[in-house]
């Protein structure tokens, strides 16, 4: 080989790597920037009361408190009640789309559903608002529709395409063999599906459910439209609840930069960051034993 | 004289606008093996599929003529597809277990059936490994994945899931081509033995296997029967000259 | 007979299914019907052209915070499309299977599950205060280009995988260095994916709001941004602010408004995108 062309080939892949450095950096910078203004937070809040106090009231005049184990259950319910929404119907409908509709309506239906992921959050949050908070208040006879069911619902629609579309890749990309094996043995689809075809795909579903999992603890301008946002402790779904997610989006526009209160906003920020590294970190875990589990 | 376990006549198979089967008229006896054999892409594969209907999940795919099973017409029947492959069970080329124990693939199609009774269960699996010669290699991991089989073994297996629900026919679709020759013998020694209880037909794409375990050959090509006869007929006196050629590997 | 039975159970949970499914089909087409509807009455030339009047919205114009999206998604691609492009290129075609190389993998994965509000905070920590941006276009476009970058290496990287191997060998086997091949063989085939996907990814970011609310998005300016530096108004901060904080009995109808033409805005650059995605693949012959 010519000697120019391989200095070039060597100068052009040592630069493309530097590069590629990118994501590490700016990965290795949130955690960096959140941990070490985080941190300093708890020189003067103590660890227990952060996580267990269930008091958040950074401004009180007296005695401010800092406990954000309220503001972690209202993370915690709008989660989880989206995902008791999604969960169902996003399983339901990638079994339909995967093994029940005709291909010509799976290719319609899917792609459809996709671009309900392609609506910006925060016209999902004005419909929550204008539409489904007065419904609710309605229903269930509260002063309010703006409650931890609100946007829980909303949440739970916003991960709806992310679960469908890749429970759906899972479930269409198992061996024919299974259900050929199934049906031969006198199986009728719906024994097949729910016998062979589930419990097969059930770690890939399981990752999709993290990654919808993932959506949801992170999500903030629903939330912050349509859960209300009162401090106080949730005892219901019909509370008004304040993620942290929400908690930080109102609060960090008025403090004071640098002040105690900004990195404990930034120690929350903290906490959120390690959350999704957890739910992706598991989620990995499991594609990981999937994939080696039956090796297609 | 045997008996006729199944019956076709007149089929014509078709997969979109092209014709895969032309006319076919074959007999299959009761408790004998019956080898289907010819070149790839003769139609003997899909010919095995129209027994138990299992072309029925390929869309856009039609069929004519007549399938009698114990004077049974089973293109008539639309809904008992599923009655069909629980007396008609099939063995497929690659070995096919499900992701689960061994104990619960060879129990899969009881359970199917609904079948609740754990000692009866229980005792149906043992009897299917036994027959399928599987039992003393497995009866200390039947809770085992049925992955962690080798090939020979899972194709075995499949035998055994097979036959659980006890079928009448069972067809094997080139079960031994993923196999290495021990694994071939042993489960040639099985369907010999199995055939006083069921009515087998395979296929094989081994002429070898045909002569070594058939009672009878048919030969296939191009969508169309040559010949079908007792196999040591088809191999020592072939009537078509087609045959001769095949068998003498002129062609294919 | 238990058969019956069987077929019963069967079509009853699959007519159940048809339902879940169709459900997010009819809830897709609420949301947008819904929009237009109530959102239609509020558009007019003077509502799309003319600069925002705080003291009676119903005078002013959204003109600002649609320049201002469009700044942003400009920006937007500006950082991250040449960086998520070479990424991409790095990974698929030289990077070999090492410690290293999985950890960059590893960090796109994790970026990618990243909340957008931590986004927010990491933009407004470094961007705005320790690089001394200030809350501007600069600093939000950073933000959110570090947001979108995960998303263009993966819809990258499956452009690049779309390449036949065999093209690269192919190329290679005639004495052309892996440079060459790159420049001749791969980018001619793949970089139309790269780029519609790019842009697609780019579409998300324009509709994000939580991070721009804490990195430079303001919700009144009287003259659109005239450089990096300045603040800006944006499509999905204003509907947020008319929809939650503005007293005008009005701000309902116009944050409708405003909402349809965002979603105008991200689903004409959606379907433009597929469409030429569609056009490019149809004329592959492989």
């Amino acid at each position: 080989m010519n000697q120019q062309k391989k200095i070039i080939e060597n100068i052009t892949k040592k630069w493309l790597f530097l590069v590629s450095l990118t994501t590490l950096v700016i990965l290795i910078g949130i955690f960096f920037l959140l941990f070490f203004t985080g941190i300093k937070a708890f020189s003067e809040i103590s660890l227990f009361e952060f996580f267990f106090g269930t008091n958040w009231n950074p401004t009180a005049y007296h005695e401010p408190s800092w406990g954000i184990f309220s503001l972690f259950i209202g993370t915690l319910m709008v989660t989880f009640g989206s995902l008791a929404f999604a969960i169902p119907l996003g399983i339901m409908s990638a079994i339909y789309l995967a093994e029940i509709a005709s291909p010509k309506v799976r290719e319609i239906v899917k792609p459809t559903i996709e671009m309900i992921a392609g609506i910006p959050s925060v016209v999902l949050g004005l419909i929550g608002l204008l539409f489904l908070s007065p419904l609710i208040a309605k229903l269930f006879g509260l002063s309010s529709g703006l409650t931890g069911l609100t946007s829980s619902i909303v949440v739970g629609i916003m991960v709806l395409p992310t679960i469908i579309s890749i429970s759906e890749d899972v479930i269409t990309s198992l061996p024919r063999e299974f259900k050929e094996a199934s049906l031969a043995l006198g199986a009728t689809k719906w024994q097949t599906i729910k016998m062979v075809l589930v419990p097969a795909s059930l770690s890939g579903i399981v990752a999709a459910i993290m990654l919808g999992l993932g959506r949801a603890v992170g999500e903030t301008i629903v939330v912050l439209m349509l859960a209300g946002n009162s401090r106080a402790f949730p005892t219901s779904i019909f509370d008004s609840v304040r993620p942290m997610t929400a908690n930080i989006a109102i609060e960090i526009k008025e403090v004071i930069r640098g002040g105690l209160h900004y990195k404990s906003l930034f120690a929350i920020g903290l906490v959120l960051f390690l959350m999704t590294f957890l739910i992706n970190f598991i989620s990995d875990l499991i594609i990981d034993k999937h994939v080696k589990k039956y090796k297609w | 004289m045997v008996d006729t376990k199944i019956k076709i006549r007149d089929l014509d198979f078709f997969y979109g606008k092209k014709q895969i089967l032309f006319n076919v008229d074959l007999d299959f006896y009761s408790n004998q093996i019956t080898s289907l054999i010819g070149p790839s892409g003769c139609g003997k594969s899909t010919l095995l599929r129209c027994l138990n209907r299992m072309n029925d999940i390929i869309p856009g795919i039609k069929v004519n003529g007549n399938i009698l099973y114990n004077k049974f017409n089973l293109y008539k029947e639309e809904n008992s597809v599923v009655e069909i492959r629980k007396k008609i069970g099939m063995v497929f080329q690659k070995p096919n277990p499900f992701p689960m124990s061994i104990f619960n693939n060879v129990s899969y199609g009881l359970r199917v059936q609904g079948e609740k009774d754990k000692e009866k269960i229980k005792k149906i699996v043992r009897e299917s490994l036994e027959k399928a010669d599987l039992y003393d290699e497995v009866k200390n991991r039947l809770n085992s994945s049925a992955f962690s089989l080798s090939g020979g073994q899972q194709q075995r297996l499949c035998i055994a899931r097979a036959l659980a629900i006890n079928p009448d026919v069972i067809l094997l679709d080139e079960p031994c081509s993923a196999l290495d020759p021990i694994a071939t013998a042993k489960i040639e020694e099985l369907l010999k033995k199995i055939k006083k209880e069921h009515t087998i037909i395979i296929v094989t794409h081994n002429m070898h296997q045909a002569k070594r375990i058939s009672d009878y050959t048919c030969y296939l090509l191009d969508g169309k029967i040559i010949e079908f006869s007792e196999t040591n007929e088809l191999f020592n006196n072939p009537k078509n000259k087609l045959t001769k050629d095949y068998i003498n590997g002129v062609f294919g | 007979m238990v058969k019956m039975d069987e077929q019963k159970k069967e079509k009853i949970y699959f007519t159940i299914f048809k339902i879940a499914t169709f459900f997010s089909v009819v809830l897709l087409g609420f949301i947008l019907i819904y929009i237009f509807v109530k959102g239609v009455s509020v558009i007019n030339l003077n509502f799309l052209t003319s600069m925002w009047n705080h003291q009676d919205i119903t005078k002013g114009g959204i003109f600002p915070a649609i320049i201002g999206t469009l700044f942003l998604a400009v920006g937007v691609s500006i950082f991250s499309i040449p960086i998520g492009i070479s990424t991409a290129i790095y990974l698929n075609e030289f990077a070999k299977d090492n410690l290293f190389n999985r950890l960059i993998k590893l960090s796109i994965r994790n970026l990618a599950g990243v909340p957008s509000i931590v986004y927010g905070l990491f933009g407004l920590a470094f961007f705005v205060l320790l690089l001394k941006f200030g809350t501007s276009l600069l600093a939000a476009s950073l933000t959110l280009g570090c947001m979108t970058l995960p998303w263009i290496i993966t819809t990258s990287e499956e452009a690049l995988k779309s390449v036949p191997n065999s093209f690269r060998e192919a190329s290679l086997a005639l004495g052309a260095t892996k440079i060459e091949t790159i420049k001749m063989i791969v980018l001619p085939n793949s970089l139309g994916g790269m780029l519609t996907g790019s842009i697609l990814g780019i579409s998300r970011a324009m509709g994000e709001t939580a991070p721009i609310i804490m990195v430079g998005a303001t919700f009144f300016m009287n003259y659109l941004p005239k450089s990096a530096f300045d603040k800006f108004m944006a499509l999905p901060y204003h509907l947020f602010i008319l929809a939650t904080q503005h007293s005008s009995p009005y701000s309902r109808e116009y944050a409708l408004g405003t909402a349809l033409v965002l979603i105008f805005l991200v689903f004409s650059l959606n379907l433009g995108m597929f469409v030429i995605r569609y056009k490019l693949r149809s004329k592959k012959e492989w």
